[in-house]
């Protein structure tokens, strides 16, 4: 019988260790995975390899992690906003690896696709084409890039059912469906959990799967960065 | 001379009807809100929507709902959202139109650097290396000159890279130029602004060709 539902993000958490490799969704800090983020800080996991295209900011999301020196590389495309990152990378404590935010997200579908490696033109004839292999194709030139894999993928959605299957909400989508594909096991958290067959196969993002942990998060907080607003 | 706005202005009369615009952080956001009457323009978010609308009413704000720039939006009747492999996959397979993004140099031959300073601390490039690789057309919108009042239309780029002989158009508070295979070209000249002023804030190599007509803007 399957049984991918765990209680909590205690539980779901579960077997991530000291120096090991994550990935994380979300765009800013939406559609982060706010629950299990939060447990890691309260496990004190340390040494880890974050891969999320953003590091969040000084006191939410992923910045919780850089706060208590929990991170020793973070693999981004875009890590401004952040005062301790920019504080721990200057002083050498953190390792930064930038890499351009499409090539990002083609290297974890990669890595959950079964395809080593790709050919992408982002990046041709600046540093990031440094120890690349760059070939023509049709006259245009490329560097091929390699796949992302991690030990755990944490991925954050708006509905879920029993047998891991996804729905996400508006933006908040983002990485997480690459990410819940590239991980050894994936970790979903939910804003609502509900019996498979509730949720209507035609609708489904992310299928089953690819996820091998589930939870009802709690206490989303959902912090805007810039609230921009029209008048009426 | 043009203020942000101006450039703005000038900028959306180069959106035809029917366009897929990716608009960058800065000045190229302004420029939704200059999209001439009865143009239809879709914009991508680069975050994984296309088809964004104007900023939320108080009362319709959603976090789940932002651009690139994480600024809270909405949709628009026939709006989408996708994942970032997606989203790219727009980019890259060259489906987006135009590519609006700002800059802080651009050589003769239509490089761009815009993500990085050398000694100052490193943001990160996001998604600019993927679009500048891959658009259709690029127009940049920045300053002529620097703040300390050099020209960031070059020889040659001399901060690191985002991508090669990549951006067609530059509009400025100055001038319209385009990048040609000989060089920078003059198009049009901001109102009040002369030949010879644009001349002598452009580093780079400009090539004028007869009477140089003057920016139309309402």
């Amino acid at each position: 019988m399957i049984k991918k539902v765990v209680s909590n993000a205690e539980e779901a958490i579960n077997g991530i260790e000291d120096n090991m490799t994550l990935m994380l969704g979300g765009f800013g800090l939406c559609g982060i995975p706010e629950n299990c983020i939060n447990e890691l800080v309260k496990k004190g996991i340390k040494g880890l390899t974050c891969i999320s295209n953003n590091a969040g900011v000084d006191d939410f999301g992923l910045g919780l992690l850089l706060q208590k020196k929990q991170i020793k590389k973070m693999i981004s495309s875009y890590v401004g906003e952040n005062e301790e990152f920019e504080r721990q990378l200057i002083s050498g404590e953190l390792e930064v690896d930038l890499i351009p935010q499409g090539t990002l997200a083609e290297r974890l579908r990669a890595g959950g696709a079964g395809i080593p490696a790709f050919f992408t033109p982002a990046g041709y004839g600046t540093e990031v084409q440094e120890g690349k292999e760059v070939r023509a194709f049709d006259g245009k030139m490329y560097l091929l890039e390699s796949w992302l894999r991690a030990d755990f993928a944490i991925v954050k959605a708006w509905k879920g059912d029993t047998l891991g299957n996804l729905i996400y909400k508006a933006t908040a989508r983002n990485f997480n469906p690459m990410m819940a594909m590239a991980g050894k096991i994936t970790i979903a958290e939910v804003e609502e959990l509900v019996p498979a067959g509730e949720l209507d196969p035609n609708q489904i993002h992310t299928p089953g799967i690819f996820v091998q942990r589930i939870f009802q998060g709690v206490n989303y907080e959902k912090r805007i960065e810039q609230r921009t607003v029209r008048a009426r | 001379m043009l203020d942000k706005t101006g450039i703005a202005k000038r900028i959306a009369q180069e959106i035809k009807d029917g366009y897929y615009v990716n608009l960058g952080i800065g000045i190229p956001t302004l420029v939704a809100n200059h999209i001439p009457k009865g143009i239809d323009v879709i914009l991508q978010s680069e975050n994984g929507l296309l088809g964004m609308g104007p900023f939320p009413f108080e009362d319709e704000v959603d976090p789940d709902c932002i651009n690139a720039g994480k600024q809270t939006v909405t949709t628009l009747p026939g709006s989408s959202f996708f994942d970032s492999a997606l989203s790219f996959a727009m980019i890259r397979g060259e489906h987006v139109d135009l590519t609006i993004l700002g800059a802080m140099e651009v050589s003769e031959d239509g490089d761009i650097a815009n993500w990085k300073i050398p000694g100052k601390l490193i943001k990160g490039m996001g998604g600019a290396m993927d679009l500048v690789a891959s658009a259709k057309h690029i127009i940049v919108a920045m300053q002529h000159v620097n703040k300390a009042g050099e020209s960031k239309l070059l020889p040659m780029c001399a901060l690191p890279l985002t991508g090669v002989k990549c951006v067609k158009r530059i509009v400025t508070e100055l001038a319209v130029i385009d990048v040609t295979p000989i060089g920078f070209k003059l198009i049009e000249r901001a109102p009040g602004v002369t030949v010879e002023y644009i001349i002598a804030s452009t580093k780079g190599k400009l090539l004028v060709e007869g009477d140089i007509p003057e920016m139309e803007l309402d």
